[in-house]
């Protein structure tokens, strides 16, 4: 048994949100870089080339990448043999956030009621994820999200019958259709399997994986490259003004599902695909 | 090549400004996103006086983040255009000359920037931090109490932007679709 305070917590989050908004991630960059050198098209150079600019100013002058900093996507991997001490774990969580976005001149994005519609101008509450894992240490991941890409999100229910090929038209259908506003070149995150609530987690934690990398799977592997491939074929490219990169990677995440089922979940991410992780 | 306009002179010329062209805007550009579009819109509806004058303003599809101290604004790109069509033809018929934001608009956009000769630019969306820097100065001329969503004016000196609908009904998304 371990024990972590629960201020350690929060003060962990706090920093990883900040780091998170203005650090673009090393995969990130050499991927865009990959990019450049593909791109012939002055414009989609052009517009690369700002995106490369912007994580260099962002960088030097610890202000945030996008000025939409995001829902805060927290998925915490607790080992456990931890013992939290203090606040509950979930308070620790939010009082992180609130603290690493108010201190850290990042937008307050959320509004407490749906329909109502007013800004709760800390940034809380946090998404929470959180899974039970073996150990005595305490993963944690911050993802900031942005709406414009949220909303480009998307869930479908297939019969299994329809298999793969409905899933690479899904894919398709939807870059075609959002792809545009979710400030491309994306990163497209595709769950499959689990259940109809368990699909879309999946989806966001296939965006985790280094961007270039490939899955341990084979057939995943091939996958994910044919899914790539006619991604970009579409030819929407930076900012859907034409170009060869439509996406930076697709990724895949899969789980067991139901003998009736084929869940399917698309979680579309920008260019600007922020994350930073720190175990305690 | 970017061709340079004060944006009084922007306004004016904005007819002549063709879908494809890339600007570099120097001058005041006025943000507004979803909950102040909302209140614009009640305000016309309302018949009440606006907080701010339309006629041949600018206006950018944007929520700042936060300036540090020093900083003339806090990063500022673009958000998705879409969103705002329901209230743009009201807007353009007030006397909006043109709109920035990121990404495709439903049709009923290309339809109204003909009809009110107005444009619709894209900006890189995010790119914010590096955008931050081509703005000078920077206050709150309305609705402060919606925080992020609050009206801004913006004094921008070569904001670089792509002309994506003109006055003429040219659409560079159409013409790059095609393209391919």
């Amino acid at each position: 048994m371990r024990t972590i305070p629960a201020a350690e917590i929060t003060e962990t989050v706090a920093r990883l949100c900040q780091q998170a908004n203005y650090l673009l991630p090393q995969d990130v960059r050499a991927a865009l870089t990959k990019a450049l050198h593909k791109e012939e098209s002055p414009r989609a150079r052009e517009i690369l080339t700002q995106i490369s600019d912007n994580a260099h100013v962002a960088q030097e002058r610890s202000i945030a990448l996008c000025q939409d900093t995001g829902i805060a996507e927290i998925f915490l991997n607790l080992g456990q043999d931890v013992h939290i001490e203090g606040d509950l774990l979930q308070d620790a969580v939010n009082k992180g956030v609130a603290l690493g976005y108010t201190m850290g001149y990042l937008r307050t994005s959320i509004v407490a009621d749906p329909l109502d519609r007013v800004n709760t101008n800390d940034n809380t509450p946090a998404q929470l994820t959180i899974a039970i894992v073996p150990g005595d240490r305490l993963e944690i991941v911050v993802l900031p999200k942005g709406g414009g890409t949220e909303n480009a999100s998307a869930l479908r229910m297939f019969p299994p019958s329809a298999g793969w090929p409905a899933i690479v038209e899904f894919v398709l259908e939807t870059v075609r259709e959002k792809g545009i506003n979710s400030c491309p070149p994306l990163v497209v995150g595709v769950g499959i399997g689990g259940s109809f609530s368990a699909v879309g987690k999946l989806a966001k934690t296939a965006l985790f994986r280094p961007v270039g990398s490939a899955p341990a799977d084979g057939a995943y592997a091939a996958r994910e490259r044919e899914l790539l491939d006619a991604v970009n074929a579409l030819g929407i490219g930076p900012m859907g003004l034409g170009g060869r990169t439509t996406a930076l990677a697709v990724h895949i995440a899969h789980a067991p599902c139901h003998i009736a089922c084929l869940p399917v979940a698309i979680a579309m991410h920008c260019h600007s695909l922020r994350r930073m992780t720190e175990t305690i | 090549m970017a061709l340079s306009f004060a944006i009084s002179e922007f306004v004016q010329q904005i007819t002549s400004i063709r879908a494809g062209d890339d600007l570099l805007l120097s001058g005041t550009l006025f943000t507004a996103r979803d909950a102040a579009h909302k209140r614009l819109a009640q305000l016309i509806a309302d018949k009440q006086l606006l907080p701010l004058e339309l006629a041949n303003t600018v206006i950018y599809y944007c929520g700042p983040a936060p300036a540090r101290p020093g900083d003339a604004v806090g990063p500022c790109g673009p958000t998705t255009s879409t969103r705002m069509d329901p209230y743009t033809p009201l807007l353009l018929s007030q006397g909006v000359r043109a709109t920035i934001g990121k990404g495709k608009r439903s049709a009923s956009i290309t339809d109204a920037c003909r009809t009110y000769q107005a444009v619709y630019c894209v900006a890189t969306g995010g790119v914010a931090a590096l955008l931050s820097r081509k703005v000078k100065r920077s206050e709150i001329v309305a609705f402060a109490d919606l925080g992020p969503e609050a009206i801004w004016r913006l004094e921008v000196v070569d904001f670089p932007v792509t002309v994506a609908l003109d006055s003429q009904g040219n659409d560079l998304f159409r013409a790059s679709e095609a393209g391919h």
